[in-house]
């Protein structure tokens, strides 16, 4: 299916849930509503004129210091999706805000989503909701603060964990 | 509570029931993170019942060096030797994929030549990944012999690569818009001697491995993920291609000139370790197939780097520059000192992109006129350089270990906002669990030297 | 100086010798450094022609500690612990400049140098360092086995 097809399919779909759209580069984009998410996520995976079986990437980025979008929501969590048997790729953006820094899971519908959501966690800290073991993936435990925020600067140290010398 | 407590040796070695202090449980064994076979950086929490592996949590992040938030810190420009350092056994390919996201972002395209040129280099790279794959997985196996023919083949193809990039390794060889330089002189025949090389070593390997009975014994039937399972973990590469999904970037969303090249996609159906090793095997002749292809039809022809009159040292040049006598200097030949072989003005032309926002000027320009002095210093000093236009772009390239992704999320400065790199060996690492679930455990480590996991990918 | 000091010191040079004729290493991979690793410990380079070809994946029979490729802080205690387990004597290689120093990742995730951690005896920089180099590091760490007097 043509990229602008897929988004004018799930505007028609979820009419309101579906924030805005756009191709910049060619990547077909939709801003979906957390509300809405669930119900798009699934839709994508299964209506078979989507069919998008696999979850290319699930990521976040954190807006607070992007110029003109410093008092949006914070952070927005992106899903990079593929489908195999239609060969179209869509990009869905959820903004989250930072008060509120919670997503509903996709674990039930791809289970790659479990390690992903994990990293999004260990490093933005947006909580899923609905995951079954959200603990960090690729910080240590006993790590403070989310990295990959940008209030958090790169060569913070902390100290040195494991047996005392 | 046992109702009464077993009074002889048999009763308590058979007894049942975990807990009890009089029969078995499950035993955790941890293995890593100093482990040979977990290329030291993965910690597998295996939880045994005798010799079946009944459960087994990975944990991840040994080797996290924090790549996506340094590459917020300097120049797009800057990132790229921390792509070197993703899958450090094909740098070349990961340079290539942040690039064309980058210029996907520009809009720019880069040169022909320039494309066919990352066409051979990219194969080259994931001959070099599939070599070190097989090497050190069947070292682990007990094989050594075969890891000494795989890196002797490597280092062929390494020296190959140094002469072109400068390094073994961490080549630093694409820049956004281009390439850093052109292929040297000689290129042809080195690569065509490099090739027969490996080709001979991929024979010896064949001989010594696909009809082994000890290898077959420890591969078929280890570590298989059915179809469904493998979609569903979006895992990608060699693995998909093991359970018989023909889905390769290079085929699907063809990028650079993958479009022109003839190759197959070789492709297996059981899914499990031999499965792959049969896929690793196939693609590297493949590989070299495409670079072979694209050596022959790569425009621009040899490099012939003519003086016509009189070649002058840059010295000089530099020094007529700066007193002032620049009328005719550009258009004056100078032989430039070997470390820029390759980016000498003409060969700068065929491999970077005519654009002057983006890719910096060829020497002789920078020293020998204003503007192109201005132009190098407009695209290196902080606060200019290559900006972007507001917005966000993916790029998919073929790793060697599946789809490779980076998403830049630019906010017109001349510093990425976000770069995210999408690790084709994350997905396998997390369905690993599923993969050795009621397998032995010395079926883990060709299931996991089977994934091919590179630290630098994974953890980032 | 006395008769007693003479056969002594040509006790150490005869082990010294010994020992620096016969490592066993711990190769501590984790990154990069671990490709020219392997490079340097296969036919091309081959550094089983200094002795030091057959590495020991247990730290209790290794003797030499070849720290390969970035620590980051979540594996500096196992790096320790490895470290804590090896008998004396022992020796550790910082190969790589990720270990000297940190490398290039100033950040939050890296130890900046093992030396924070654990006693260094020869630093092997580069990134990753060239074979060349490796042997270099290899035969430097052969003379500092060698020389001074040692313990058994």
């Amino acid at each position: 299916m043509d990229g602008a097809a897929i988004l004018t399919l799930l505007g028609e779909r979820f009419g309101r849930g579906i924030l805005e759209t756009h191709a910049q580069c060619g990547d077909h984009t939709a801003v979906v509503a957390r509300g809405a998410l669930p119900d798009v996520l699934r839709f994508c995976r299964d209506d078979p004129r989507l069919a998008f079986a696999v979850l290319m990437d699930l990521t976040a980025v954190d807006y607070r210091a992007y110029p003109g979008r410093e008092d949006g929501p914070r952070f927005e969590v992106v899903y990079h999706l593929y489908s195999l048997g239609h060969n179209h790729r869509l990009r869905l953006k959820v903004p989250v805000g930072e008060d509120d820094a919670t997503v509903p899971t996709a674990v039930a519908l791809w289970p790659i989503a479990n390690w992903f959501e994990r990293e999004v966690w260990d490093m933005f800290g947006i909580r899923f909701e609905g995951h079954p073991d959200l603990r960090r993936l690729l910080m240590y435990e006993e790590f403070t603060g989310r990295p990959l925020r940008k209030d958090y600067p790169i060569n913070r140290r902390q100290p040195l964990i494991g047996p005392k010398v | 509570m046992p109702s009464e407590r077993p009074t002889t040796t048999r009763e308590f070695m058979l007894g049942e029931g975990a807990g009890t202090g009089a029969g078995s449980q499950n035993i955790h064994v941890g293995v890593g993170p100093a482990h040979p076979a977990m290329h030291g950086i993965i910690r597998i929490v295996t939880e045994l019942d005798g010799e079946v592996i009944v459960n087994a949590d990975v944990e991840i992040g040994y080797l996290h060096r924090a790549f996506e938030k340094e590459c917020e810190r300097g120049g797009w420009n800057n990132a790229i030797p921390f792509t070197d350092r993703l899958n450090y056994v094909s740098p070349l390919i990961n340079n290539f994929g942040y690039c064309a996201a980058v210029e996907k972002l520009l809009g720019i395209q880069v040169t022909e030549r320039c494309q066919y040129i990352r066409v051979i280099m990219a194969e080259i790279s994931r001959i070099c990944d599939h070599l070190t794959c097989i090497g050190a997985s069947t070292m682990e196996l007990g094989a050594f012999t075969v890891f000494l023919y795989m890196i002797k083949a490597r280092e062929f193809l390494w020296e190959l690569v140094e002469d072109v990039t400068g390094a073994r390794l961490t080549i630093s060889y694409g820049r956004v818009g281009g390439l850093r330089a052109d292929l040297p002189a000689g290129f042809e025949e080195r690569m065509r001697a490099a090739f027969k090389q490996v080709r001979e070593v991929l024979e010896e390997v064949h001989r010594l491995l696909t009809g082994n009975r000890i290898f077959m014994d420890r591969l078929v039937g280890v570590g298989a993920l059915s179809r469904e399972e493998t979609i569903g973990y979006a895992i990608t590469g060699p693995l998909l291609r093991a359970v018989g999904v023909s889905y390769d970037v290079r085929r699907a969303q063809p990028y650079d000139v993958y479009d022109r090249m003839d190759f197959e996609v070789p492709t297996q159906t059981a899914g499990d370790n031999y499965a792959r090793y049969l896929v690793r095997m196939a693609e590297m002749e493949q590989s070299m197939r495409i670079a072979e292809q694209a050596l022959a039809e790569i425009p621009g022809g040899p490099i012939n780097v003519d003086f016509q009159g009189q070649p002058l040292d840059p010295a000089t040049y530099v020094d007529q520059g700066k007193q002032g006598k620049t009328e005719g200097l550009l258009l004056l030949p100078i032989t430039l000192s070997p470390n820029l072989q390759g980016s000498e003005r003409p060969a700068h032309a065929r491999v970077n992109a005519p654009d002057k926002r983006v890719v910096l000027p060829p020497k002789e320009t920078a020293y020998g006129s204003i503007e192109g002095l201005m132009n190098h210093f407009m695209l290196i000093m902080e606060g200019y350089g290559i900006r972007p236009p507001r917005g966000e772009a993916y790029f998919a390239v073929e790793g060697a270990n599946g789809e490779l992704g980076f998403y830049v999320v630019s906010d017109g400065g001349d510093r990425p906002y976000r770069v995210r790199c999408r690790p084709p060996c994350l997905p396998p690492m997390a369905a690993l669990h599923r993969m050795v679930e009621g397998e032995m455990v010395a079926d883990l480590i060709p299931t996991f030297g089977s994934v091919n996991m590179i630290g630098g990918e994974l953890d980032r | 100086m006395g008769v007693g000091s003479f056969f002594t010191s040509k006790l150490d040079e005869a082990i010294g010798w010994a020992r620096k004729y016969s490592i066993f290493q711990y190769p501590f991979v984790t990154a990069c450094c671990g490709m020219e690793y392997m490079a340097t410990a296969c036919s091309h380079y081959d550094i089983d022609r200094f002795g030091a070809g057959l590495p020991r994946f247990s730290p209790r029979q290794a003797d030499v500690l070849f720290v390969v490729g970035t620590i980051s802080h979540k594996m500096a205690p196992v790096l320790k612990r490895v470290y804590d387990q090896m008998t004396e004597p022992k020796w550790v290689v910082a190969f790589g400049v990720c270990t000297c120093t940190g490398g290039f990742y100033d950040n939050y995730a890296t130890v900046q140098g093992i030396d924070t951690i654990i006693p260094v005896d020869v630093y092997i920089p580069g990134c990753p360092p060239r074979p060349e180099s490796v042997i270099d590091g290899l035969m430097k760490l052969q003379e500092k086995i060698a020389a001074g007097a040692q313990r058994f």
